[in-house]
């Protein structure tokens, strides 16, 4: 009952960063919601392995979720920023020199 | 001697954690890897008090507690002012010295600033961190430099 | 002792969805990014650390509570420096934060 209840929570607090990420106006605050979006979606897949009765299977999904996100919100912000994830860098030195 | 030794107890707790088997065949294929790392580790010369920083233990055991009843703090007070009508904030910048010693204790104070709601690190430099606090409170509760010394006491400088 | 245990647990359970929605309620309401992000970091630490300890305790005690305690760790390690490099390069990008006073 109260696992359907914080289920429940997650949700509009994910329809929120949703709504967050359509409004924007800035690509950071669109960053920002994903990357809320990312942590009430790990929360979700951990309540609902517990509300379907085998937890230790979703959890591992989860913990691999931390890492996936951490990695993509960084990537993202790179990719914002500087155009490039990096690989270019020496070939731009180049160009300028 | 020490880092190898504690890299090799949490990888194989690790293993553990995450396999959760105790059939005779997983657990030598864990055997194997923990210890082929470590030598690859070891003989890349990462294992040290860096990369594996063992001397904190005991300090982190006595700070976390207190790190805890701070983020709880500081999270009542920010949802106080996001829950409030007018909404109450008052958004500021301020540079504030880190009074650590080493990187690795201005990292975690940086980290420190940044998990406690209220307060976002946006630079950290050699003897300054730039920080966004969202009220004026909270800034000046970090003014007062009582986070910095807990983490001053983590790192066991007197 | 496991009644107790449980009642604890379905409390922080409770707490945990009352920050979270708190969080998403930051994150509508105030009213720049570096804010924002105050308010979704309200979210990651007490949301999440009060909804993971209350499943742990839920639970009981196995091999699940290290994997949730490990889960909050990771996030714990991780979310400060995705709002850290978040709200440095929000900085860089904006140019100029809604801000009450400049620094003193």
């Amino acid at each position: 009952m109260i696992l359907t209840i914080v289920l429940a929570t997650l949700l509009v607090g994910m329809t929120a960063a949703l709504i967050r990420a359509i409004k924007g106006p800035t690509v950071y605050d669109r960053i920002l919601a994903s990357n809320a979006l990312g942590t009430k979606t790990i929360l979700v897949i951990v309540v609902l392995g517990f509300l379907m009765g085998d937890p230790s299977l979703y959890i591992d999904i989860a913990l691999m979720y931390v890492l996936i996100g951490f990695i993509g919100t960084v990537a993202v912000l790179k990719v914002s920023e500087f155009g490039d994830l990096g690989q270019s860098r020496s070939r731009t030195e180049e160009d300028h020199s | 001697m020490k880092a190898p030794l504690t890299l090799v107890i949490v990888l194989a707790g690790t293993w553990i954690l995450l396999s959760g088997h105790w059939s005779f065949f997983l657990l030598s294929l864990g055997v194997a890897s923990v210890v082929i790392t470590v030598l690859c580790g070891v003989r890349l010369k990462i294992v040290d008090k860096e990369s594996v920083p063992v001397h904190l233990l005991p300090g982190l055991i006595r700070y976390t507690p207190w790190l805890i009843g701070q983020i709880i703090q500081s999270s009542l007070h920010v949802a106080r002012r996001v829950l409030s009508p007018k909404l109450p904030i008052s958004p500021t910048i301020i540079h504030i010295d880190t009074q650590q010693t080493d990187a690795l204790n201005s990292v975690s104070y940086a980290n420190s600033i940044t998990l406690t709601p209220g307060t976002i690190s946006l630079d950290v430099g050699k003897d300054q961190i730039e920080v966004h606090a969202l009220t004026s409170e909270s800034a000046e509760s970090l003014k007062s430099g009582l986070m910095a010394k807990q983490v001053r006491k983590m790192e066991g400088v007197r | 002792m496991s009644t107790a245990i449980e009642i604890l647990g379905g409390a922080l359970l409770i707490t945990g969805a009352f920050f979270v929605l708190i969080g998403a309620t930051g994150l509508l309401r105030l009213p720049d990014i570096l804010t924002r992000i105050h308010g979704a970091s309200i979210t990651d630490t007490l949301g999440a650390g009060a909804i993971l300890l209350g499943l742990a305790m839920t639970a009981g005690w196995s091999l699940l509570t290290g994997k949730l305690l490990a889960l909050l760790i990771l996030m714990a390690l991780l979310n400060p420096s995705a709002s850290h490099a978040l709200a440095r390069a929000a900085v860089h990008g904006i140019r100029k934060p809604w801000l009450e006073k400049e620094d003193s």
